[in-house]
């Protein structure tokens, strides 16, 4: 073996067969995937995927999906800046316990996500007999469906800044006030140009799996067509209807929302230098 | 009771604490309680026949079986992905890196039912495997593979910058010093990316676990065979049956739970040895 400063382990033969096994297991599993859903949501042509799209459930499904995270989407912004302000810039007992907490709906599975709101505002639920008497619904309308898809997709904004912030550190914010700044002077014009990047790169998470929710949607929606029905909800109905081209044109626009997701979050961290988990 | 402890002149602490803790409390801390005290508040006796149903049993078995080998799938696949996108410089390198992150951004409808078309007797990879038999759409093997999808980047992802820690010059010198790479491998750099790669292995479990949305496509939903256990909850809701979905529930939260800490101690252990040989 020669003593070249740049030798590696392994013989240019390991390498090949590496790379090989890697491309060929995200080939099969990434890749063919993928390629399957375009290549049959467009494979009989523009017109056909148009036509499969032209439905007018398919049409309020995309309406709701929208709705639905126009409303989430910017309430966990909110609270991500919130979470993080309070966790990040000051120390206070129960920090660990606040941190958990806000990591928590990412360990429980999607179904008991919804089944928890179904507990608590369904019929048989705690505040079940009080919604009926006010009629109010909850579950089964849409309401729910903003509930649900809010707890699955809390953690990604604050998750995101969280660490950004303490990094930063608050040398800047304590000069800006001492200097006479107020505290939202302090927030728009020192710590918001300096988190931007980390919290646009949240916020596109957070929307990729808001629009994509499916099991805790789909346990308090009630997948009532046309009216609680969202796009991935509306992927199943169509797939069970056997109106394969359909759910094929459905899972396409998803696919491409992911596609989008996933080249912005690629420019973003090619820009800041953050990776993501 | 005072929650500050260090005096600061940043404002603000007591809005955004008074907003975090109230969200998390109303959207988080009381739909679990509500969960919890359902569960609770059955007869024990019903709590178990419920609980350990032959149907919910024979559903914790696919769950937690086909999780657990997908889970080691990703050990295996996720660690060559990660060493390649580490130590080798190859065309479509950057595009392959950044793709990794695809089931974080695909919705689990679109990759289950994308998968199911795929490996269909007549799909793309399907008709290769159907002549020897192998069964994947509405079969184990199928929940196994798209369990291995969405839990593939965790792996890659924890693996990743703890081989990009890993100095290069310890393998050159145990190259040097005439280790075989097998050796090498094993002793020298399997201890030091192991805390990752259990973590990786953990929370790629703990996502499988839970999963939903993708398997409804291609696990054909069969009782006693391909019914994992959060369809189950599905299933007593559809029948009104409340207290027993919230009794399989609390079985599939005191897992999270388990998980959750499981998560935490790999990663204290991680961050312990770490500094533990930056000491030494």
């Amino acid at each position: 073996m020669g003593a070249t400063p740049h030798q590696r382990v392994g013989t240019p033969l390991t390498r090949v067969l590496l790379i090989g096994i890697s491309l060929a297991f995200l080939g099969a599993l990434l890749f063919a995937p993928l390629a399957m859903v375009f290549a049959t949501a467009f494979g009989a042509g523009w017109q056909a995927w148009f036509s499969g799209l032209a439905d007018s459930d398919t049409a309020a499904a995309i309406r709701l999906t929208l709705t639905a995270t126009a409303i989430v989407v910017p309430l966990n912004t909110l609270f991500g800046v919130c979470a993080a302000w309070c966790i990040a810039k000051f120390e206070f007992r129960g920090k660990s316990v606040l941190l958990t907490l806000i990591d928590l709906p990412l360990a429980v599975s999607p179904v008991v996500s919804g089944l928890i709101y179904v507990l608590l505002f369904g019929a048989q639920g705690w505040f079940g007999a009080w919604l009926q008497e006010h009629e109010i619904s909850i579950i089964f309308a849409v309401p729910g469906i903003v509930l649900a898809t809010m707890f699955v997709t809390f953690p990604y904004v604050a998750r995101e800044l969280i660490p950004l912030m303490q990094q930063l550190g608050n040398d800047e914010e304590e000069a800006a006030i001492t200097l006479g700044a107020g505290g939202w002077f302090t927030f728009f014009h020192v710590t918001l140009p300096r988190i931007r990047w980390g919290l646009l790169y949240g916020v596109i998470l957070c929307n990729a799996r808001a629009m994509g929710e499916f099991g805790a949607v789909s346990v308090v929606s009630g997948n009532i067509r046309g009216m609680t029905t969202t796009m991935p909800l509306h992927i199943e109905n169509l797939y069970q209807d056997y109106n394969i081209a359909g759910a094929f044109a459905v899972a396409s626009l998803l696919s491409l929302l992911a596609v989008v997701t996933l080249i912005i979050k690629t420019l973003l961290e090619w820009r800041t230098g953050i990776r993501h988990r | 009771m005072r929650w500050r402890r260090e005096p600061s002149v940043i404002p603000g602490f007591g809005i955004t604490f008074g907003f975090t803790t109230f969200f998390l409390c109303a959207l988080v801390l009381l739909p679990l309680s509500a969960l919890v005290a359902k569960g609770a508040g059955m007869d024990w006796q019903r709590f178990v026949a419920v609980v350990t149903d032959p149907r919910a049993v024979a559903s914790y078995k696919l769950s937690f079986g086909a999780s657990l080998v997908a889970a080691s799938i990703n050990i295996v696949f996720g660690f060559i992905v990660a060493w390649t996108l580490v130590r080798y410089r190859f065309p479509g390198r950057r595009f392959i890196d950044a793709i990794i992150d695809m089931p974080f951004a695909l919705p689990t409808a679109v990759s289950g039912l994308a998968l199911s078309a795929v490996f269909a007797a007549n799909g793309w990879l399907g008709q290769y495997l159907e002549p020897y038999g192998i069964k994947v759409v509405y079969a184990p093997l199928g929940i196994t593979i798209a369990l291995t999808l969405i839990g593939m980047p965790f792996v890659v992802r924890t693996v990743q910058p703890a081989l990009e820690e890993l100095p290069r010059d310890v393998e050159e010198a145990a190259a040097t010093l005439g280790a075989s790479p097998a050796y090498t491998f094993l002793r020298v750099i399997l201890p030091a990316v192991l805390p990752a790669m259990l973590t990786g292995f953990t929370l790629a479990f703990a996502r499988a676990v839970g999963e939903y949305g993708s398997i409804t496509f291609i696990a054909g939903n069969i009782p006693m065979q391909t019914e994992i256990t959060p369809l189950l909850i599905i299933i007593r809701l559809d029948e009104y049956d409340y207290a027993a979905a919230a009794a399989i529930g609390c079985v599939m939260l005191a897992i999270s739970f388990a998980m959750l800490l499981a998560i935490n101690l790999l990663q204290l252990w991680g961050r312990r040895r770490i500094s533990a040989s930056a000491r030494r």
